[in-house]
């Protein structure tokens, strides 16, 4: 099983790399979303320093959000899902790779890119490794659950628009106990209570969204 | 429960159903929409703004309620194929997100002389908001899809996702220090609501459930009739083509 998880995995991020532009992308579009605010809300270093973490989040969670739409939608279009979902493994284990593959590409990208925004949004220095943190915990929620969402809406008729209305809503708790985490070590109080709810999300989605997802999926292959 | 797989006895126990809910819903709604509005005192802080809590607390609980309904007819289609209860998972979100925006808007003009702002960003306000979209989205994902069989199976992956988020809101207000105040009617010492405001306010929540059972009968009705008639209509549209394949 862990053979078929790596496999999967690796198979996805041999075709992020040889098609290129994926992880790119996410950062490009990463950076340009938070590079808006100050433009919009006007370059003062008080009211960037205000909006920081919850711009940065925001940015973080739709450059998660608009790469989801492919995640499977490849696949089913050249075959290979009906091929992966025949493996002699239960289904939500290459689910559970194919996510992983997804947050290596984008997930990971953006949080090493998301220091960087914080120095141009003025971020205080408390917030940068809870920042860091928060996100480690909190991106891979946001591919989860995303991956409910693009398996639910694979091979639907402008499935990209019906997948942001269905996983948007499930990724606001991420993003309030994200910037509250972020807010809390910058005004001087521990993290650790949205740290934990974070890291109990994350075991919880790891558990339920591949099993649900693998149901979506399942239903799209009929 | 499997009995009423079968469209034609649902619509026989349905059409048994209706007369006593609707009529049910008419009685307390009347009696209870009076007896809040014009009897029940006010209160002895809110003055007659407490009224709006008459219509406020059934619409949120029945827009909860309605959730949990939608989420165990999911679960029952997904896992015995049950055919009616996909209906009344469908029939159920509209009803349901109307309680939200209900509960949501009522909410919205009590805040507005109580706390002094039409929204605060509080947990419990958040968590309904989260349930609307959630409404939303499934409303949508039915729409989405032509096979209305696999419409059914992909909304109820979803309104089983989404019953994750029920529990959040009922104890947001316990689990988090907010603005909206913590229950008053199902507490583990009994309701902390004097009698007289408490019965109008029982009345209101009988009214909006039988309501929204009179609403929810018409509904899977109406979609079961739907079916069938399209299923004649292409029915016939086979019959036309084989016909003129003949000729």
């Amino acid at each position: 099983m862990v053979a078929v998880f790596l496999s999967v995995m690796r198979r996805d991020l041999l075709l992020a790399r040889r098609q290129g532009g994926a992880s790119l992308l996410a950062i490009a579009f990463f950076v340009l979303v938070v590079s808006l605010f100050p433009l919009g809300v006007g370059p003062a270093p008080e009211t960037l320093e205000r909006i920081a973490a919850g711009v940065i989040w925001v940015a973080a969670l739709l450059s998660v959000l608009i790469s989801l739409d492919r995640l499977f939608q490849a696949d089913l279009e050249d075959g290979s899902l009906d091929q992966l979902a025949l493996l002699p493994v239960p289904l939500p284990v290459v689910v559970l790779g194919k996510v992983a593959a997804h947050w290596l590409t984008t997930g990971l990208p953006v949080i090493l890119t998301a220091p960087l925004l914080g120095l141009l949004m003025q971020l205080q220095p408390d917030g940068y490794l809870t920042m860091l943190l928060a996100m480690a915990l909190g991106t891979p929620i946001l591919s989860l659950i995303g991956a409910v969402g693009a398996a639910l809406t694979v091979g639907v008729r402008r499935g990209g628009v019906l997948l942001t209305l269905i996983a948007t809503p499930f990724y606001i708790p991420v993003l309030i106990f994200g910037v509250g985490a972020v807010e809390a070590s910058v005004t001087g109080f521990p993290p650790d209570a949205h740290l934990l709810l974070l890291a109990a999300m994350l075991c919880g989605a790891l558990v339920m969204a591949p099993i649900a997802a693998a149901a979506a999926l399942k239903l799209a292959l009929d | 429960m499997h009995r009423f797989a079968n469209p034609t006895r649902f619509l026989k126990l349905a059409d048994a159903v209706l007369p006593w809910a609707a009529v049910t819903a008419a009685v307390t709604l009347g009696t209870g929409l009076v007896w809040g509005l014009g009897f029940a005192p006010p209160d002895y802080q809110q003055g007659d703004t407490v009224r709006i809590m008459f219509i406020h607390v059934p619409a949120a609980m029945m827009a909860m309620g309605v959730y949990v309904g939608m989420a165990i007819a999911s679960a029952t289609a997904l896992i015995w194929r049950h055919m009616v209860a996909d209906l009344i998972a469908k029939a159920s979100a509209p009803v349901g997100a109307v309680f939200c925006f209900i509960c949501l808007l009522t909410g919205s003009l009590w805040g507005k002389p109580m706390w002094g702002t039409w929204w605060v960003w509080d947990a419990r306000l958040t968590s309904v908001l989260i349930l609307f979209f959630i409404y939303l989205g499934y409303m949508a994902l039915w729409q989405a899809f032509e096979d209305q069989a696999k419409a059914a199976r992909a909304a109820a992956i979803l309104a089983l996702v989404g019953a994750v988020n029920i529990p959040i809101i009922k104890f947001s207000v316990e689990w988090w220090n907010t603005l909206h105040q913590p229950a008053s009617l199902i507490t583990m010492k009994g309701p902390t609501i004097h009698s007289s405001m408490l019965w109008p306010l029982l009345l209101m929540i009988i009214g909006f459930a039988a309501y929204y059972l009179t609403v929810l009968v018409y509904r899977v009705r109406a979609e079961i009739h739907l079916r069938r008639s399209r299923q004649i209509r292409l029915e016939a549209a086979d019959r036309h083509a084989a016909m003129q394949a003949a000729e």
